[in-house]
């Protein structure tokens, strides 16, 4: 069967976590739970606590984050770049939903704060999960544009603004990985399954009215596995922090290789 | 341990196909199951009794008998093409996989003829 329990070598309630108390004084303190992991450590995965004067603190989980990263412990590790929600780097699971670090505000979090790295990828320390096949399935949709047709000597390739409107939202995913994260079927079967947010991007070309492999594209998902995992179970759309809908675009993608046969 | 590249590995064997046909039949016959299923329980709800002598006389009715050898054998198939998938989601271990493949395959067989049969049996059988 599909391992629904962790290996035992990965379970993190078995080691107890280092405690940090807010600084004396502070009268609004919020506990963060962190999942920390060393690689190269001998210790098994544990929780540590971070209390965390929000008097002195920025709005957001990130804000956190690096407050505690600069102030209490340097060790922590996770990735940031943008702190606006356009970068994708800092997606993690949050109070148990996977989102952007940058974007949840602390206040939405009642109770701890607790922070895992994205669930079910090897973890490289900490809060930084490996993304290598993730990446690598986005690259197997090719998602670049193919064409036949030249291009006009003087101009670039035309689009109606119509056609446009159809590739707006989905080329807006930043690839942060929270929807594919989030799906139990990318979970049991991510060796095969291609996962919503490579199949959006996949979405994403096959309705660009500039490419001309649209048929390549449809044959290349028309398998039980890359595609029809997907049952349909709306996780990822549930996670999207861009409120993008790959769900929806999976669907349009069985409903065009139904349609091409009939 | 393998070197092949991660596209490699996700490219993997390639698109086996045919995914898209299975997701058809599936729905097809989801679809003829709305209205078999709702003659079946409004047939269970009407009928005065449950009993042998009546289920005959219901079942030799032509359009009755039609309809109730179609419900389980469009049910077993359904079932079939479900069970597929839930095998495929939590099984990887291949010599399981392709086991439990088989043993699901060859029950739905034997459960959608015999009950195939026992329809036949009932609606062609003695009147009691």
């Amino acid at each position: 069967m599909a391992d629904f329990t962790l290996p035992a070598a990965s379970r993190y309630n078995d080691v107890p976590g280092v405690s940090h108390a807010a600084p004396a004084g502070a009268t609004r303190v919020k506990t963060f739970r962190i999942y920390r992991f060393d690689p190269d450590g001998v210790e098994k995965p544990r929780l540590d606590n971070f209390g965390i004067d929000l008097d002195h603190c920025g709005p957001m989980v990130l804000d956190a984050l690096l407050k505690i990263k600069n102030e209490v412990d340097p060790t922590l590790t996770f990735r940031r770049s943008c702190r606006e929600g356009i970068c994708g780097s800092c997606a993690m699971n949050i109070d148990g939903v996977n989102t952007l670090a940058c974007t949840k505000a602390i206040d939405e979090v009642r109770g701890d704060v607790k922070i895992f790295p994205l669930p079910h990828l090897p973890v490289v320390k900490d809060l930084v999960a490996d993304l290598t096949n993730f990446y690598a399935q986005y690259a197997a949709v090719k998602p670049w544009l193919q064409t036949r047709t030249p291009p006009p000597p003087d101009r670039e390739r035309l689009q109606s603004k119509e056609d446009q409107e159809k590739v707006d939202r989905p080329s807006a995913c930043i690839l942060c990985a929270c929807c594919s994260t989030s799906c139990p079927s990318y979970w049991w079967n991510s060796d095969r399954y291609l996962g919503p947010a490579a199949l959006l991007a996949a979405y994403r070309w096959i309705v660009d009215s500039r490419d001309e492999a649209t048929g390549e594209r449809l044959d290349a998902l028309d398998d039980p596995f890359r595609l029809y995992r997907c049952h349909t179970i709306m996780n990822c759309t549930e996670a999207c922090p861009k409120d993008l809908n790959p769900a929806r675009a999976i669907a349009e993608i069985k409903k065009l290789l139904v349609e091409r046969q009939h | 341990m393998s070197l092949k590249t991660p596209l490699g590995r996700v490219l993997g064997l390639g698109a086996a196909g045919g995914g898209s046909h299975h997701w058809w039949l599936q729905r097809v016959s989801a679809v003829a199951l709305v209205p078999l299923g709702a003659w079946f329980v409004v047939a269970l709800v009407t009928l005065p009794e449950l009993g042998y002598g009546t289920v005959h006389g219901w079942l030799a009715q032509p359009a009755h008998g039609l309809a109730m050898a179609l419900l389980v054998l469009v049910a077993a198939y359904h079932s079939s093409l479900g069970v597929t998938v839930i095998i495929e989601d939590y099984v990887p271990q291949p010599a399981k996989k392709l086991t439990a493949l088989l043993l699901a395959q060859f029950l739905h067989a034997a459960v959608g003829a015999s009950a195939l049969f026992a329809v036949l049996k009932v609606a062609f059988g003695s009147a009691a």
